[in-house]
């Protein structure tokens, strides 16, 4: 067994609003640079919906992620050698069209202009050439417009829906839609890791957080191509590629990432897993429907002794290891089993994982009117959202996983429901706690947690003890009257 | 005087430039060592323009440095007239290959907005004197022909008394101007080497076909379990 800690996430989608207030907190402390402009570490997609870049799930167009190669895994662009021999044009690179041209208007024209006859405009200039643009996309265009057939019809999950399907979700008075946060996951089987040539992308032990050494990084691109959440991106100005870095310093410094802090509707939350790195190959091998389950399987019990000892055998700090006992993360999707990750297909194992959203899903045409469903679990098959699509999303098109999930959040709301309005028979809500498999005080913890705690029981920011860390390897005094972490050089080309 | 100073002083002065700067650089601005990619910004011209061009020079490059390194090897192997006039031949081509290509890219460069805007003054000079070099390269192979065969037992011997420090500047000062202007012009690329995007081409991952897919740094020692 080999035991490593990661920091990893679960976004709560049924309490997401899409207000982007995330993606602004993370664009003003970290890609508000020239080059970066166009860059959303941390970007709310509408789903139904292509997302940005467009149609990043489309790995027939990107071929990010892993494919299974007989009894091997090997990236889907291509194997180490044939990954060299695109180094002077990565046919898999997606560009700036992809994404959108960062635009600017030209604000002082309106005041500068000279008198004339008619009102002084702002034009739209690109922020890349500076000459004047048309604007034709940006990070989050097609927000809030799920029913629009190009956006929404052009969701690579929506086309592997039939007629019918698509037809129900996109009936006017039927729309349907929600959130999708998205950040860099923190794989446990990183893709971009795997295909960077000169070695500058790792995951650091200690915390599982992906970081590309920018010293390092000779601008190839690999990352980018690899990635099949796209969560890599190119530097045009700097020529480096740059990531997410889970604000490492803001956890070092015990703070929660700026996104997760600033998040309004508390959707996210944060804690250390305990997993199994000797089992990360063999389950990325498994069969797509199986992978979600299979990495479940990865993950450790932080209180069963067997594990405890060999993570100190290890030499995994105890701070950690308290820190992992108290992690919502490891209750949300292993204790209760009501978080999947996205995607589990692309093969990376992210770390970030998602509740699935409930709301849209449990009103059926009653009459010509929406309505509860009276049964919500023979009626889930009918529900608003396809389970299909989101099987697609979070489960490998495992359908079965997805209900599993619905269940146990539908048992949630019957027993809260009994509770605080009281119309239900406790026969009712006996039969949904039967059917999710969870009792009656593991319901009032999913509820307690989703809805009541606070910042410091949802967000567990582990000691990740990098003074202690830095000091074993290297005399403190070094540092004395020098400049603190970061950057010691602004990051800008100077040749 | 002058042929001195060209064929040899400035070799040394251009070869001290891009080991010099280069190690400074490398060492103090490592984060500028790359060439700066523009594919994100434009993909489809690049294709064209990168690729020909990238394999074909690399190609040249090594009939060049093969021809330098063993005269005497090169020598025979061009000794029967059809091994000759295949190597002339796809000399020709591999070389008319790179000025095409290089034009793509410079047009690329010209045309496309995005492109222009991150291209600097030192990479138009780069541009520049690379143009000035494959057309020069290519001018030589079809006037003055079989340069596979008399490289050897001129050029070579030049870049061999260099090599020795023991500048022999007669077997360069008696070639015709247009192969003069490509030596020190091939001196002058060593020269911005360090100064510009050009750095890049000693950056050749052979690392990564050895590595494991997955690198995981560790900041304290890791008990074995």
């Amino acid at each position: 067994m080999d035991i490593r800690a990661q920091v990893s996430s679960v976004f709560h989608l049924d309490k997401c609003i899409g207000c982007h207030t995330c993606s602004i907190a993370c664009k003003n402390l970290w890609t508000d640079r020239r080059g970066n402009e166009y860059m959303w570490w941390n970007n709310v997609e509408t789903k139904p919906g292509t997302g940005y870049p467009t149609k990043w799930e489309d790995q027939e167009k990107y071929h990010g992620g892993w494919e299974r190669v007989g009894s091997q895994l090997r990236l889907k662009q291509g194997g180490k050698a044939a990954t060299i021999g695109k180094i002077f044009h990565n046919p898999d690179l997606p560009t700036m069209d992809d994404y959108y041209e960062p635009f600017t208007y030209k604000y002082a024209d309106l005041t500068n202009a000279p008198a004339g006859t008619d009102q002084p405009t702002a034009r739209a200039v690109s922020m890349v050439s500076g000459k004047p643009m048309k604007i034709a996309a940006g990070p989050n265009w097609d927000d809030d417009l799920s029913g629009s057939n190009v956006y929404a019809a052009n969701d690579p999950g929506v086309i592997e829906l039939s007629a019918e399907q698509q037809q129900q979700l996109f009936a006017i008075e039927k729309m349907v839609m929600f959130h999708l946060p998205r950040i860099c996951n923190h794989c446990s089987n990183p893709a971009c890791v795997a295909s960077c040539p000169s070695g500058a992308i790792y995951k650091r032990g200690e915390d599982g957080i992906v970081l590309i050494n920018q010293d390092k990084c000779r601008g190839w691109r690999m990352c980018v191509s690899a990635c099949p959440y796209k969560k890599t991106y190119y530097g045009w100005s700097s020529g480096k590629s740059e990531k997410c870095i889970l604000c490492f310093p803001r956890q070092e410094a015990g703070e929660a990432p700026a996104c997760f802090h600033s998040c309004v509707g508390r959707i996210r939350y944060l804690g250390v897993l305990l997993y199994d790195a000797d089992k990360i190959e063999a389950t990325a091998m498994k069969a797509d429907g199986e992978l979600a389950a299979a990495q479940r399987e990865m993950i450790l019990d932080p209180c069963d002794p067997e594990v405890l000892a060999a993570a100190r055998a290890a030499g995994m700090a105890e701070q950690i290891i308290q820190a992992a006992q108290k992690s919502p993360i490891y209750k949300f999707v292993k204790q209760w089993g009501i978080a999947l990750p996205l995607h589990p297909e692309f093969r990376t194992l992210p770390m970030l994982f998602y509740v699935p959203p409930l709301l849209p899903l449990l009103s059926t045409d009653h009459q010509g009117t929406q309505k509860l469903a009276d049964d919500f679990f023979t009626s889930l098959e009918q529900a608003r959202l396809p389970l299909m699509y989101l099987a697609g999303l979070f489960a490998g098109g495992n359908e079965e996983e997805v209900k599993a999930v619905y269940r146990r959040l539908i048992a949630v709301r019957l027993q809260r429901r009994a509770a605080t309005v009281g119309d239900l028979a406790e026969a009712e809500v006996e039969r949904a706690r039967t059917i999710s498999g969870l009792e009656r005080d593991t319901l009032d913890a999913i509820y307690r947690m989703t809805s009541l705690t606070r910042i410091k029981e949802r967000i567990v920011v582990p000691p990740l003890l990098r003074e202690q860390a830095v000091e074993a390897g290297m005399d403190p005094e070094e540092y004395k009257q020098a400049m603190g972490f970061g950057s010691r050089k602004a990051p800008k080309r100077r040749w | 005087m002058a042929d001195l100073i060209l064929f040899g002083v400035f070799p040394y002065v251009a070869m001290a430039l891009a080991i010099g700067v280069g190690l400074y650089r490398y060492t103090i601005d490592r984060y500028s060592w790359s060439s700066q990619s523009s594919q994100f910004l434009e993909s489809r011209a690049l294709f064209w323009g990168s690729l020909p061009w990238h394999y074909a020079l690399l190609l040249i490059l090594l009939a060049h440095f093969l021809a330098f390194l063993i005269p005497a090897g090169w020598g025979s192997l061009l000794g029967s007239p059809a091994r000759l006039i295949l190597l002339e031949v796809t000399g020709m081509a591999l070389g008319i290959t790179t000025l095409i290509a290089l034009v793509i890219l410079i047009l690329r460069r010209v045309s496309n907005d995005r492109v222009n805007a991150v291209t600097s003054r030192i990479d138009w000079l780069l541009l520049a004197v690379l143009l000035v070099q494959v057309t020069s390269g290519v001018y030589i192979a079809i006037s003055l022909r079989w340069g596979g065969a008399w490289y050897v037992h001129t050029v070579s011997p030049w870049l061999w008394s260099l090599l020795k420090l023991d500048p022999q500047i007669s077997y360069l000062a008696n070639l015709p101007w247009i192969v003069q202007l490509h030596a020190v012009n091939a001196f002058l690329l060593v020269a911005i080497f360090p100064f510009s995007r050009l750095v890049h081409v000693v950056s050749i991952p052979l690392g990564y076909l050895g590595r494991p897919y997955q690198v995981v740094i560790w900041y304290r020692q890791r008990r074995s379990s």
